[in-house]
């Protein structure tokens, strides 16, 4: 056996590995392998080369298997070419649907009159009427937060929606305020200075010239003296000291300041600039001048700047109240044409004047 | 057979090397990570290479003698592909575009694995090389012997030797050979 061959020893080795050898010869491989280290080593390196080769081959199937299981997988690339020919197909579709609804979109804005509204509402000028639901309820929180007292709110409070200043132009009830004020409403009332309330109706409103002429029509109302105050149709000059009462709050507050330019909000030849600090809640209250004579309402502001408000000429209230049809009056408006402000303090006239200009309360 | 397969089953599934196992890999495995990489500018083919590639780098380690899987299957088979698919971005220039996959950190330290794959990979394509060049009849009738497993006399009936010895003979020399050329090789 010492004489063997390497080649037939790699043939005994390989039925050895294969198990073909019986027990005895088996036996006698191992043994002889024990006893011939070269051949050990020969057997060492045989069979390390052959499962290097085996591990090859069985790779080699597992990537084969591998590629042809990877031919048959395709799910990602159906779903996504699926939405993208379906995207394609469905293009037309999908862009004339949103066209449609862009148009409709826009002609029914168009159609509701949002783009006016919209223009109008972006404008810098600010109608002074007070929303008292707000304010109120400010209030109402803050009296709570503070005093921790359940206020009883009565629904009255809860009804109003705004509150503005209007101011009596005869003795027997009529009044004017703005027409922004009073627009939409379902009911006004009349609060004077002595907290007492009145209902009153529109008889007239001039929506160019921002003017409503209410009638007080309620039986508790009693004529007054006659107004103190006279209307001043006459050009006011720049300059002119001037100042107004007027409801921002639900007491009366007085503002003074001068006449600051002969036309109102961009150019608007029916109003004047006027620089007295105004408020929501100013708008419908007089402008008088030293000697107690209305010379505008309040109506507006110009937000964004200082000092800039608007008053509705007196000469423009005289036209719309001469452009009033007869029918729709109870008995003539006769301006009072006779002041009794004229040498009076600047305290003393308010005074008379407070009982003339009233909350407007738009329900 | 179980909807749901154990990792321990797909496993063991690889190391027989049992095709219904291959296609459930596929099926469980492949439809995230070739999301992944289409995602990140890949496109189908590439994502299949780079899952092939993945399954390849967990078959290397299954097959080792010592092994053990620290993680889910399905995040190392995750965390293979998004490396191999980074390094091909890099190769490609374009791993700026891929920045929602390079910017978070490994999930798994799969680099060894990885590693060693390669090493794998270069001693089996020196042996296939080998194979290559060994030629016919000798490649076919080795692979009979020592890989199918046929006996000697069928070997000798397949190929027309005359006896046994004669086909051992053969056998002999074709193996010296082949020896030789992997020996020879060097990559």
């Amino acid at each position: 056996m010492s004489i063997m061959q390497r080649h037939e020893f790699i043939d005994w080795a390989d039925q050895y590995l294969r198990g073909e050898l019986p027990e005895d010869e088996a036996f006698a491989f191992e043994s002889f392998c024990n006893q011939n280290p070269d051949f050990a080593e020969l057997l060492e390196q045989h069979t390390s080369f052959l499962n290097q080769w085996k591990e090859t081959e069985n790779l080699n199937a597992f990537k084969k298997a591998l590629a042809q299981e990877s031919e048959k997988v395709e799910p990602i690339s159906i779903k996504k070419s699926k939405i993208i020919s379906n995207w394609n197909k469905l293009q037309i579709n999908i862009s004339v649907a949103a066209a449609v609804a862009l148009i409709s979109v826009f002609s029914s804005l168009w159609l509701t009159g949002y783009f006016s509204s919209l223009k109008k509402a972006t404008t810098d000028y600010s109608a002074l009427r007070r929303e008292v639901n707000s304010v109120k309820r400010n209030v109402n929180e803050q009296n709570k937060a503070i005093q921790n007292i359940n206020n009883k709110s009565t629904n009255d409070e809860n009804t109003i929606h705004f509150g503005a200043t209007g101011f009596m132009l005869t003795k027997d009830g009529y009044v004017v305020t703005n027409y922004h004020v009073v627009n939409g409403a379902d009911s006004i009332q009349l609060q004077n200075s002595k907290g007492q309330t009145y209902k009153a109706q529109i008889i007239h409103s001039d929506r160019e010239k921002d003017l409503a002429i209410l009638y007080i029509n309620d039986s508790n109302f009693k004529s007054l003296k006659s107004v103190p105050y006279t209307f001043k149709k006459s050009k006011s000059d720049l300059g002119e000291d001037i100042y107004t009462i007027g409801f921002p709050r639900d007491e009366a507050v007085y503002g003074q300041g001068y006449l600051s330019s002969n036309t109102g909000y961009a150019g608007d030849t029916i109003a004047y600039q006027i620089s007295i600090p105004v408020n929501p809640g100013n708008s419908g209250g007089p402008v008088l001048d030293n000697q107690g004579n209305i010379i505008g309402i309040i109506s507006g502001k110009q937000k964004g700047i200082d000092g800039a408000a608007f008053a509705i000429k007196t000469k423009e209230l005289i036209e719309t109240l001469n452009r009033i049809p007869a029918d729709s009056l109870k008995g003539n408006i006769v301006l009072n044409n006779k002041n009794n402000l004229g040498n009076l303090s600047r305290t003393e006239q308010i005074k008379r004047l407070q009982e003339y200009v009233y909350i407007v309360k738009v329900y | 057979m179980p909807i749901e397969a154990s990792d321990h089953d797909i496993i063991q599934g690889i190391v027989i090397g049992d095709n219904r196992t291959i296609s459930r890999i596929y099926k469980l495995y492949y439809p995230a990570i070739a999301r992944m990489i289409i995602n990140n500018n890949g496109t189908e083919d590439e994502a299949k290479d780079i899952f092939q590639e993945s399954v390849l780098v967990l078959y290397n380690k299954v097959t080792q003698k010592q092994f053990e899987l620290s993680s889910k299957l399905s995040t190392f088979l995750y965390a293979v592909s998004r490396r191999l698919w980074l390094k091909q971005l890099t190769r490609k220039g374009s791993v700026a575009n891929s920045s929602d996959i390079s910017d978070y950190e490994d999930i798994l330290q799969v680099e060894e694995d990885m590693d060693k794959h390669q090493e794998n990979e270069a001693k089996f394509d020196k042996m296939n090389l080998a194979l290559q060049e060994l030629g016919e009849p000798c490649k076919t009738l080795l692979k009979d012997f020592y890989i199918k497993n046929l006996s000697m006399k069928d070997i000798q009936e397949k190929f027309g030797y005359t006896n046994t010895d004669n086909a051992k003979t053969q056998k002999y020399k074709c193996l010296q050979r082949l020896k030789k050329i992997y020996f020879n090789i060097n990559i």
